[in-house]
């Protein structure tokens, strides 16, 4: 039998720590911190207008880029939070997920042998999606130094003839880092004067806890160049309803939506009418949330100083990024010893790119209470770490 | 400050004030002023704590009692809602708009303990003029809390 298989997909590396998450799964009364999704339900208004739908037997699918309805609320949505224009006609597709978002933009974009600027440590699809679409992923190593920001300098260290495409990773998961305006606007001058785009994954905007987010689109002269990619899973805890979106030029919106159109269809349509309800109803939740969140991330920055550790404050998303190289052991050594000695189960860095190395990814979004047990965990196996280094 | 420290303390007073002035991102000093301060105004008014009583085996009947009442000249409603909030059994007493006039909520050892107040205390006040008693056969959801069942973590344990 020939091989069945495409060498371009199996030469793609699994995650290094899928042996870590068999560990946790089969540990019944461990505690996890090791989570990239809300823990709050979706709001009750917003499952109830999916309900709703279904009752009323909107089961059908809807047009390839999205309900109209949908689209124009995310128009609106974009003006009142970014003070962005966009063309719900043309430009905003509606995805599943603003994973599909990211692979679908990069499809549309790459040719053969163009490389894509990836920021790193950030969530773990960019490189793969990269490849498949027939790119080649340029990996810049974020420093925790600028506390995990992109800098323009670093930007232009990396860029070459065949550099096409920035991905911007923030509000960043997995380090909580964020970018200001000023910041953007030094990248913004980089991408305009080398003739780059923009893939901009916004999906964790509504979560900073600084300055309200800005996207790199508000920078003059770039939205023509960006696709800004968002979504309804973080900002609305609604991540099992698959659904996110892109808006960007037309001339890159329509070869999106055609790939969109033979691969997908339409994103699932009970998901599309519950997004409308959470568009123009839900700012208040979102605020809640937030609170939320905010509350919990002041106490880890407080807790983790205590313990005196390593960690900058994060403005963003739900992760907190403490470095652990005091210990003298690699993110995954600590990640593992830490499962099995305290039961709490936390992401080594290096799961997010080889420059996380030294640190580790932990989720806040979770109880207060579950965290308060999981971070007097930490500090006594800090404590005996310590102590083991002492008497060494 | 003041409506996030009240929103907090609303769901869980049990809190110290360090941890809070940690949560709410202020000094230790402000939130304790803070508290005082909403308590001397009373907006504070009480630290309670929430009880599924069934859950505990005792047996206690709680009712709501719809009541219509004349409204006394140069009282209006007051005069009567206060000889009904008096008594210790009731734990709370509304004014509404609509068919009746009082809503009050009360708790008894027994539904004879209940029907007891109704008849010899509420129904013989001089400006009573009817009551209606709904026995309350199970509590859902009380003080914005869930009592059914508690919540579970249903996530995947890792997911990035």
């Amino acid at each position: 039998m020939r091989n069945p298989l495409a060498d371009k997909v199996v030469e793609i590396k699994p995650s290094g720590i899928r042996k870590f998450f068999d560990i946790v799964s089969e540990m019944k009364d461990a505690i996890s911190l090791g989570v990239g999704e809300p823990d709050f339900d979706t709001p009750w208004h917003i499952r109830d207008e999916g309900i709703y739908s279904l009752e009323k037997g909107r089961t059908f699918y809807t047009s390839n880029a999205g309900l109209k309805e949908l689209k124009v609320e995310i128009c609106n949505y974009l003006k009142r939070k970014q003070n962005l224009d966009y063309d719900f006609a043309k430009e905003v597709l509606v995805t599943v997920g603003g994973s599909e978002a990211i692979d679908i933009g990069l499809r549309a974009m790459l040719n053969p042998g163009e490389e894509v600027l990836i920021p790193q440590p950030s969530y773990v699809s960019y490189e793969p999606c990269t490849v498949l679409a027939g790119g080649v992923p340029v990996i810049i190593n974020l420093k925790a130094e600028n506390e995990f920001r992109l800098t323009a300098q670093e930007l232009i260290d990396s860029i070459t003839d065949k550099t096409k495409v920035l991905i911007l990773p923030f509000p960043n998961n997995p380090t909580g880092a964020i970018l200001e305006r000023k910041d953007l606007e030094e990248i913004a001058k980089v991408c305009i004067e080398k003739d780059i785009f923009v893939i901009s994954d916004e999906i964790y905007s509504e979560l900073t806890y600084k300055e309200k987010h800005v996207s790199i689109a508000e920078i003059p002269g770039m939205q023509e160049r960006t696709i800004l990619i968002n979504g309804f899973s973080k900002a609305y805890a609604m991540t099992g309803w698959r659904l996110g979106y892109a808006c960007g030029p037309e001339m890159i919106i329509t070869q999106m939506t055609k790939i969109h159109q033979f691969a997908i269809m339409c994103a699932p349509t009970t998901s599309q009418y519950a997004a409308v309800e959470a568009l123009k109803n839900g700012d208040d939740d979102v605020a809640q949330m937030r609170d939320a969140y905010n509350q919990r991330r002041r106490y880890l920055v407080h807790t983790f100083k205590e313990m005196g550790l390593d960690c900058f404050e994060p403005f963003g998303a739900f992760y907190i990024f403490p470095c652990i190289k005091e210990f003298g052991m690699t993110s995954d050594e600590f990640a593992t010893r830490f499962l099995q000695e305290e039961k709490v189960a936390v992401v080594p860095g290096t799961a997010f790119g080889d420059c996380g190395e030294g640190f580790l990814r932990i989720s806040y979004a979770y109880s207060l209470e579950n965290l308060k047990i999981a971070m007097e965990r930490f500090a006594r196996f800090v404590e005996k770490l310590r102590t083991e280094q002492n008497t060494k | 400050m003041r409506e996030q420290l009240l929103a907090f303390i609303e769901k869980n007073s049990r809190v110290d004030f360090k941890e809070l002035a940690v949560l709410l991102g202020v000094e230790e000093i402000d939130v304790v002023n803070e508290l005082q301060k909403c308590e001397e105004e009373g907006i504070i008014c009480g630290y309670h704590t929430l009880v599924d009583w069934d859950k505990v085996g005792l047996d206690k009947v709680s009712a709501l009692i719809e009541v219509r009442v004349t409204p006394q000249r140069g009282e209006g409603f007051d005069k009567i809602a206060e000889r009904i909030y008096n008594y210790p059994e009731v734990n709370a007493v509304y004014l509404l708009s609509g068919g009746y006039d009082l809503l009050v909520s009360i708790e008894g050892k027994s539904l004879r303990d209940v029907s007891l107040f109704v008849s010899d205390k509420l129904s013989t006040l001089e400006t009573v003029i009817s009551t209606a008693t709904h026995f309350i056969l199970k509590k859902y959801k009380e003080h914005g809390t869930i009592l059914a069942k508690k919540k579970e973590d249903t996530r995947e344990k890792v997911l990035l």
